[in-house]
Order: C-alpha cells, then sequence, then structure tokens
C-alpha cells in the first residue's frame, strides 16, 4: 500500500502548548520565585539592621582587631587590623590541614592494607578501628582526645618524656626541633652524588632490558647506592641537628612545640579521616580484578612487581575521586576546631563577628573562603586524576 | 550417578582443616607473620588489660547513671516524660507490624529497636530513674513482637500502615511539644535536649530534607539551564562549606532574614539549618538514582504519551527513590553523628549536655567517663543502623541487578 497523501496541515500549536514558549516560561517563573524570595529576604534584613542600627560593609577589616589569637604562623599582635586576624585564621587552617591531610592519607593507607592482611589479627584490628572510630561522631572524638587526654596530662613538671626528647604535658606535646646546620650544604653534593647512581642505573637497566639481557634488581640497586651514599654524608656531616625541647622554669623551651589544642585537633582529624581513607584504599585495591593479578604471575612478575606495577596503578585510579572527597571533609571538619579552642579560621571569623556586629559580611567571608579551598583542592585533585587516568585505553 | 569407582572417602587430612590448619593458615604462615601475630597480640592484650581495668575500678560510671535523665531527655519535665514513652511505644508498635507486614528488612529494623529498648531499659535499672520506666522499655520491646505477630496475619493492609508512619512525625512531634489545655500541656523546646533532641534534629532534619533533596536533583537535571545551574549552585555551595558555618548563619543571621513577628526558637534554628545542609546532601543521592534509570523507561512513558511530570512522578522517581533508600540511611547516620555539631551554636543535645553535667561540681574530672559513654551510645545506634542498611541494600536488590 502506498501513501501519496499530502500530509495533513499543521496546525498552528497555541502558544501555551508550545514546548518551547512553555521552557522560557518556566524559568522566567523560576527567576521570579527566587528572585521574590530573595527580595523578601532582602527586605528584612534591610529593616533588622536598621532598627538595629548597624550597616553593612567590609570597612572593618582595615580597624585595628584588638583581641589577640593564642598561635598564629605568621607575627600577629592585638593592634593589627581584622583583615590581618583573618588570614591568621586562614594560615592556621590551611596548616592543620595540609599537615592532616599528609598523615592521615599515609595511616590510611596502612590501615587500607592491614585490611586486607593475611594476617587475622591484623585484619580484625584494623576493621574494629574502622567501625569505631567511623560510628561515633568526630566532635566527640576530639573531646575525648582534648579535654579528656591532653588536659588531663600531667603538669609540665611531671611531663611524660620518651627517650628524653619527646615531651607530653598539659602545655602540649614537645619534640626535638630539626635546624639545619653549616653541613647542610655540603651535603647536598652527597644527595647530588646518590641521585646520579641512582640515573645511572636506571639508565643501564633500561638500556640491557632493549637489548634484551636484562640485569634484574638494578633498578633497586640504585636506590640502596643513593640511600647509602645518602646516609654516608649524613653520617658524617650531619646536616641538621635536632634541638632538644629543654625544661625552663615554666614550660619547655626550644625544639618544636605544639600546643594542646593543635595536637589535639591534628590527632582527631588524622585519626578520623584515616579510617575512611582506609575504607577508600582497601575498595580500590579489592575492585582490581583477580585476573589481572593472575595474568601478572602469568607473566613471570614478582609478587612486589606485580602489586608496583600492575595493582596500584589501577587501584589508584579508582581511589582518587573518592579520596580527593575525604580531603575536602578533612578541610572542612577542621571547622570543629572552635569546640577546642584552636584559632582556626572558622574561631577567628566568629569572635570578628561577636566584636564587629556584622556577622553577615564576615560568615560570608568565611564561607566563600571554605569555598574557595574546596574548589582549590578538587582542581588540583582533578589535575592529578586526570594524569593517571591518561592511561586509560 | 553411581558411587561406584568412587572408592572409600577419606577423612581430610588434618593439616588442612581444624582450629590448627586455620591458626597456622591465618595466624602464623611463615616467620614473618608469625612475629607480626605475637606483636599485636601482646600489645592489644595490653591494651585491652589496660582499659578493663580502668572501666572496672578506676572510672566512675555513676556520673552517667546519676545523670541518666539529662542524658536521655535533657530538661524535659520528669513529670511528662511518660510522653516520650508513650511515643517510643507507638514507634514500636509500628515497627512491628511493618516487620509482620512486610518481612525482610523491615524485620531488622525491628529487632534493632527492640534491642535497643532492652540495652536502655537495662541502663535505667541500674540508675535512680527507678524501676517503672526500664518497665516501661522492656514492655515497649515486648510490644514490637506482639505486633509483629499481629502484622505476619495480614490483617493490617500496607497502605493505612505506610500513611500511619507518614502521620507518626506530625503526632509524635504534638506529643512531645504539647498543646496548651490537653492533658499534654505545653513544654518548650528550650528544655529539649540530650539523647532525645539529638534523634528529633537528625530525624526532622533527614525527613524534611527529603522533598526539597528531590527537588533540587530533579532541578539539577532538569534541561532548562535556569533552573539547572541554580539547582546546582545551591547544592555545590552547600556541600563546599563546613555545616557549623550553615548552623551559624542559621543561629544568628537568620532572625536577621525574617520579618521581626517570626520568632523561631534555638531548636528550630538549628533544624532549618540541619535541613538546608542535608538536603544537598540528599539531592546528590537522589541524583545518583536518578541516572541510575535506564533512558528507555523515559523513552517508553514518552511514548506512552505521558507528560514530563507524569513521567517523573509515576515512572522515574519510584524506581529512583527505592535506589537511594540505602544511601539515605547512609546519610541519616551521619547526620546523627553531624548534630553533635549544634553544641556549638548552644544547644543542649547529647553532647551539649555532657558538657553542661561536666560543668556540675560533683562530676568533675569525669571527662573520660561522660564522653566514652556518649560515644558509645552513638556507637551501638549508628553500628545498629549500619547494619540495618546493609541488610536493606541486600533486601532492596540494590547493585546487583
Amino acid at each position: 500500500m502506498t501513501l501519496n497523501v499530502d500530509p495533513p496541515p499543521v496546525a498552528a500549536v497555541p502558544p501555551w502548548r508550545d514546548v518551547r514558549v512553555l521552557r522560557i516560561a518556566a524559568q522566567v517563573v523560576a527567576v521570579i520565585a527566587v528572585g521574590l524570595l530573595v527580595a523578601f529576604l532582602a527586605r528584612n534584613f534591610a529593616t533588622a539592621l536598621s532598627e538595629r542600627g548597624l550597616g553593612f560593609g567590609f570597612g572593618f577589616l582595615g580597624r585595628s582587631a584588638g583581641f589577640d589569637i593564642s598561635e598564629s604562623p605568621i607575627p600577629y599582635s592585638p593592634a593589627d587590623t581584622y583583615g590581618t586576624a583573618f588570614l591568621v585564621g586562614l594560615l592556621n587552617t590551611l596548616f592543620v590541614s595540609f599537615i592532616g591531610i599528609i598523615l592521615a592519607t599515609v595511616l590510611g593507607i596502612v590501615v587500607g592494607v592491614a585490611r586486607l592482611s593475611p594476617n587475622w589479627l591484623v585484619r580484625r584490628i584494623a576493621s574494629s578501628y574502622v567501625e569505631v572510630i567511623r560510628n561515633t561522631p568526630l566532635l566527640v572524638q576530639l573531646f575525648i582526645i582534648y579535654f579528656a587526654v591532653f588536659l588531663q596530662l600531667p603538669a609540665v613538671a611531671q611531663s611524660i618524656s620518651f627517650a628524653g626528647s619527646v615531651f607530653l604535658n598539659q602545655r602540649g606535646v614537645f619534640v626535638p626541633g630539626p635546624q639545619l646546620t653549616a653541613g647542610f650544604t655540603p651535603w647536598l653534593a652527597f644527595v647530588a652524588l646518590g641521585i646520579g647512581v641512582l640515573v645511572a642505573a636506571r639508565a643501564v637497566a633500561r638500556h640491557r632490558e632493549d637489548t634484551e639481557r636484562p640485569i634484574r634488581g638494578l633498578t633497586a640497586l640504585g636506590w640502596l647506592g643513593l640511600l647509602t651514599v645518602v646516609t654516608i654524608g649524613w653520617v658524617l656531616i650531619g646536616p641538621v641537628a635536632f634541638e632538644l625541647p629543654v625544661r625552663a622554669r615554666f614550660n619547655f623551651v626550644g625544639g618544636l612545640g605544639l600546643s594542646p589544642e593543635f595536637a589535639a585537633l591534628l590527632t582527631g582529624l588524622v585519626l578520623y579521616t584515616a579510617a575512611f581513607i582506609g575504607e577508600v584504599v582497601r575498595g580500590g585495591i579489592q575492585a582490581v580484578r583477580r585476573g589481572q593479578v593472575e595474568a601478572a604471575r602469568a607473566l613471570g612478575l614478582s609478587e612486589g612487581e606485580t602489586l608496583r606495577l600492575v595493582v596500584f596503578p589501577q587501584a589508584l585510579r579508582i581511589i582518587v575521586p573518592p579520596l580527593t572527597s575525604q580531603y575536602l571533609n578533612l578541610a572542612k571538619n577542621s571547622s570543629l576546631a572552635i569546640a577546642i579552642g584552636y584559632p582556626d579560621l572558622f574561631k577567628v571569623g566568629q569572635t570578628m563577628a561577636n566584636q564587629t556586629g556584622q556577622p553577615l559580611p564576615v560568615i560570608l567571608m568565611v564561607m566563600s573562603t571554605y569555598l574557595a579551598i574546596s574548589l582549590v583542592t578538587s582542581l588540583l585533585m582533578n589535575i592529578y586524576n586526570r594524569r593517571i587516568q591518561v592511561l586509560e585505553r | 550417578m553411581s558411587g561406584q569407582g568412587m572408592g572409600e572417602t577419606l577423612p581430610p587430612p588434618r593439616d588442612v582443616i581444624g582450629p590448627a590448619a586455620w591458626l597456622r593458615e591465618n595466624l602464623f604462615s611463615g616467620w614473618v607473620n608469625s612475629v607480626v601475630t605475637l606483636l599485636t597480640g601482646a600489645a592489644i592484650i595490653w591494651l585491652i588489660v589496660t582499659i578493663g581495668a580502668w572501666a572496672v575500678s578506676e572510672a566512675r560510671w555513676t556520673v552517667v547513671t546519676n545523670n541518666l535523665r539529662l542524658f536521655l531527655i535533657g530538661q524535659y519535665p520528669a513529670d511528662q516524660a511518660w510522653r516520650i514513652l508513650l511515643n517510643l511505644g507507638l514507634i514500636s508498635v509500628l515497627a512491628g507490624l511493618s516487620a509482620g507486614a512486610w518481612g525482610g528488612a523491615t524485620r531488622a529494623m525491628a529487632v534493632t529497636l527492640s534491642a535497643l529498648q532492652l540495652m536502655l531499659a537495662a541502663l535505667v535499672v541500674a540508675s535512680p530513674l527507678g524501676i517503672i520506666p526500664a518497665g516501661v522499655l522492656v514492655l515497649n520491646a515486648a510490644l514490637v513482637w506482639v505486633a509483629f505477630g499481629f502484622g505476619l496475619r495480614g490483617w493490617i493492609p500496607r497502605r493505612p500502615l505506610l500513611i500511619a508512619w507518614v502521620l507518626s512525625l506530625p503526632v509524635s512531634f504534638l506529643l512531645i511539644s504539647g498543646v496548651a489545655g490537653t492533658p499534654f500541656p505545653s513544654v518548650s523546646s528550650n528544655v529539649w535536649g540530650g539523647l532525645l533532641l539529638t534523634v528529633l534534629l537528625a530525624t526532622v532534619g533527614i525527613l524534611l530534607s527529603f522533598p526539597f533533596g528531590v527537588l533540587l536533583a530533579l532541578g539539577r537535571r532538569s534541561q532548562l539551564p535556569v533552573v539547572s545551574i541554580m539547582s546546582t549552585g545551591y547544592i555545590e555551595i552547600i556541600r563546599g562549606v563546613p555545616l557549623v558555618t550553615i548552623l551559624f548563619m542559621a543561629d544568628i543571621i537568620l532572625p536577621l532574614f525574617l520579618p521581626g513577628e517570626w520568632r523561631l526558637d534555638r531548636v528550630a534554628r538549628a533544624m532549618g539549618g540541619i535541613t538546608l545542609f542535608s538536603a544537598a546532601y540528599v539531592a546528590e543521592n537522589v541524583r545518583g538514582g536518578l541516572q541510575a534509570i535506564p533512558s528507555g523507561q523515559i523513552e517508553a512513558s514518552q511514548a506512552l504519551g505521558l507528560s514530563g511530570a507524569q513521567t517523573n512522578i509515576h515512572i522515574v522517581l519510584p524506581q529512583a527513590l527505592r535506589a537511594v533508600i540505602p544511601a539515605n540511611v547512609g546519610l541519616f547516620i551521619s547526620l546523627l553523628k553531624d548534630t553533635t555539631l549544634v553544641t556549638i551554636i548552644g544547644l543542649l543535645e547529647l553532647l551539649g549536655i555532657s558538657r553542661a553535667i561536666l560543668a556540675q561540681p560533683d562530676s568533675f574530672g569525669a571527662q573520660m567517663e561522660v564522653y566514652v559513654f556518649i560515644a558509645a551510645v552513638f556507637f551501638i545506634l549508628c553500628y545498629a543502623m549500619s547494619q540495618a542498611s546493609y541488610r536493606l541494600e541486600r533486601a532492596l536488590g540494590v547493585g546487583t541487578r
């Protein structure tokens, strides 16, 4: 059957049934609804401000802050401006987050690998750790670490000491502080020499591999060479001296002192995040197909080579995206510092809000700063992610 | 198949099965493993002995038992506390009926609810609160099983049960907050506290944020650029900032944004903050569920002539929401833990009340006991729920299709 009839003339679609019109109308309605909500809030806000005789602006940033901050990586005094105080808070947040991320990653990998250990006891310990940490609130953990452990430590005179170089007391944790000596520059020559040995070993190894007469373990020997040369240099010259903390009249001086607030916050963040990172690492390793390991074995790779060349590169691709969100969580969780008195971004912000009577501008600054930290962290991790994903076919 | 030619069945060799083989396999397979086992074993035994000795002889647990009422319900009037027990009883009956009617994962939840109340009863017996509340808790735990029996008979149709669950939230809220001039006099939310407030904040937070989160998820996937951009912006901004900043905003700044005559109390403001916060996370969960729907489903419903809204309501959402239930239980667990942050804005939920208790002279120096107790309460709640959600996940078959 052939149809040779013209299609019936399409009736003009009325505008209220035209999808294009409806789409634009829906968006206009959405914009108007949100706009009305914002206008409503803004009007109330303006009324509230005029009733309270407050203004809205960022002019306070240039004024003198007048409050002290207990610890700061840059010189700070109450005479400095609110802007400087805010910067101090930001630097403190960045500092504790950065160190926390490094330590949590190391501990998290240990936990994740331990959960896959062939040893039953190690496996059980790791999984109990993960369950306990993940099922209790971070803030409670921080309170236990700070109020029930760090603040209950003995007074300075009865400090707990480990090997006469690490001291724990109510005032914090004191560890030997590294100090560069005059021998540091000569020692760098040893490092260069060691790297030269390694590079040479790798070059020879690669060359021999091309000529199909590989020498097994030459690269490892190169690493051993680097380590040996660097260690010999270290022992001979002593490029870094560790200054021991010494007890003075009221407290320890010298070395590296960490306040109980910082030490408690760092411990809490690291222990908490490491449990989550451990699960991420375990999931990543388990997600590598068994066939990959079997194929690697069949090709004659050793156990170490299988892990290093086959399992880890593939696991890494699975691990990185959830790892990023754990890093972001750690940075955001550092705002709990306020509960134990570490002067981070949020705590300084809250003090500023109270003192200036300008809570909204301050909280907006604090929130946008956290947002910026989150964005920059995800950006960096996305770049890294893309670099390791590039091998995917 | 015949047994011929199979020969005599020999017992498996000793070194392959049995406790000795298990030990060799799991703890002493090689000298490295043996050394690790001995070292960690010694460390663990030392740790358990130390902690056990502290918990048994040194710790003053009376701080916990003497203040148990504060820990559980805060400053809620003692003569009105029966309302909370009644409320628990209602939830127990509902949970039991549902476990009978649906079976599967709801049964695990009923077991959990009953076990939690029995544990609570044991704690109450050890406290000066007396035997009556403990008896009621045991009765509640038993009610779960009585209702379960009724539910099993199939007398209760599922739809009214579902409606009862929906109604249980406003009913519970009315029961706890009360209405002036009735047998349930009004109790100001200023005196709500302890575990009661913790559970209320988390429950209200997740339930109120759910519809909002679904809308945001649909908005983010919308083909209208304006809607999609606004939804995405909201979700990403909220997820990029810490909860404390949002609670601070809700506590200090929100009153400035509302008309002067709308006086929200602190608990309501905190609930608002938590709801706005968790909506962004619910939205991301739901978006995951929406993405899991094969596009054939949507095409088929369009071919049947369903409109966009009809497609969402009848085809997409029922499938998507079913798939995200386990993820939302996970969210509820983390929300329950996150409610501790309202301590920072001065509410007396479980953690806040414990700080108030520690400020009393007779609980001086009992930080470890109190905080360990709080941690244990959270651990039991969260662990029980995560196990239940694991079962739920398997019962719903998420990820296995």
